[in-house]
């Protein structure tokens, strides 16, 4: 089946296309919105501009919908690229990375239904810590570009998900209630490698910084 | 030994629609087998304790084309949880009629009865994702213990130990499931 790939370029989209891939549907083509409200409940991610170079990386095409975000018009933005999705490459279903989130999974689930389009996602309700072992058991690289929950700080920008990773977000898990794949929001992520990739991504440049005096943290990695 | 049963068209969506019932049997540590319903057979069905028929996506209706591969429902007694597209192929194996509605996202439903443990007259917060249902109201052979709008949401065989529920326990109301299997 010829699916798009609604696509932030954190792990749980990609996981999910990996997954789609596996199963043998062919990913056409990948959505990914673009949204002006950093605090969007629907998409939000700090990365978001290097979606671009992941499907070049990929090598898949890729609908970029700019949003400003408000909670209507988001939607809206959705639908239209979507729809576009489905004019130009003629997917019959749509791949998402929803882990837990019902706010995000209804919507889409109208949204596909409402054009008669298959709705899958691979990811719902999946144990957490599952997800981050299967990540590294898959050679996913994927690193943290945003932090938004208490003790997290700048030093974990950049941080690489691996066994340490786990580790360390397992005692934050049990200390804190971090959820361990940051469904809750506590933290955005980007993937740098993975199967799907014809060629890694490079950071070679980042920009850190704080809007909120260190209550969160996000980065801005430049990627080659 | 617990048969858990996959409605779904697409493998794809198992993960979606099967794994999360089978990750809440791991927790109880009974044993499982998952078996698609057009792969089924009776040496499945005679080894099972329990059944558990789970749900598939808004758009997969082809368990309703081939609602004859759900024939051995007539002649069973056992234990059987049908969830969402469970529900409805319970249904309509006792000649239900489907009828469409729309209801995605959560809702509250209150229990009128004792229900796998749910105490009567709980209100709780449920997962739908359905685009059809069975007009349970109308099949004599069934009880409502939970309803909305017209729609039953949650039943049971009078005779039979046949439940269905119209919402995705396994989202959020897993200790139904767990009800069912202990």
């Amino acid at each position: 089946m010829k699916l798009g790939l609604l696509f932030s370029g954190g792990k749980d989209s990609t996981y999910a296309a990996y997954l789609a891939k596996k199963k043998k549907h062919k990913i056409s083509c990948l959505i990914s919105i673009h949204s002006e409200n950093k605090d969007s409940y629907m998409f939000h991610t700090p990365s978001i501009s290097q979606t671009l170079k992941q499907s070049q990386a990929m090598d898949i095409p890729i609908i970029i919908q700019k949003t400003t975000g408000k909670k209507e018009s988001e939607l809206k933005d959705l639908e239209k690229a979507i729809k576009k999705a489905k004019q130009d490459y003629n997917i019959e279903g749509i791949v998402t990375g929803a882990v837990a989130s019902v706010y995000q999974a209804t919507r889409i689930q109208k949204i596909c239904n409402s054009m008669k389009l298959e709705c899958f996602n691979p990811l719902w309700q999946k144990n957490q810590f599952e997800l981050l072992e299967d990540l590294i058991k898959n050679k996913f690289q994927v690193v943290l570009t945003g932090v938004f929950a208490y003790p997290l700080n700048e030093k974990w920008m950049g941080r690489k998900i691996d066994n340490l990773f786990i580790s360390d977000i397992k005692k934050l898990n049990e200390k804190y209630k971090i959820n361990p794949a940051g469904e809750g929001g506590e933290f955005e992520t980007l993937v740098i490698n993975c199967p799907l990739f014809k060629k890694p991504l490079k950071i070679i440049g980042k920009k850190v910084w704080s809007d909120d005096n260190g209550k969160s943290w996000r980065m801005e990695a430049i990627l080659r | 030994m617990i048969l858990v049963i996959s409605t779904c068209k697409y493998k794809l969506h198992e993960l979606e629609f099967v794994k999360p019932v089978e990750d809440v049997l791991k927790e109880t540590k009974k044993p499982y087998v998952i078996r698609h319903y057009t792969q089924l057979n009776k040496n499945n069905i005679d080894k099972a304790d329990k059944i558990i028929i789970c749900g598939t996506s808004l758009q997969d209706f082809n368990y309703v084309e081939k609602i004859n591969k759900f024939s051995w429902i007539n002649n069973i007694n056992k234990p059987v949880l049908g969830i969402c597209a469970g529900m409805q192929i319970l249904g309509l194996v006792y000649n239900g009629i489907n009828k469409k509605k729309t209801e995605v996202g959560f809702y509250k439903e209150k229990f009128n009865k004792n229900f796998l443990n749910i105490k009567e007259n709980t209100e709780i917060e449920v997962y739908h994702l359905h685009n059809n249902y069975i007009d349970f109201l109308k099949l004599n052979e069934f009880e409502t213990y939970c309803k909305s709008n017209g729609i039953a949401q949650a039943v049971k065989h009078k005779q039979k130990p046949l439940f269905g529920v119209l919402f995705h326990p396994e989202v959020r109301n897993k200790e139904i499931i767990l009800n069912f299997v202990r």
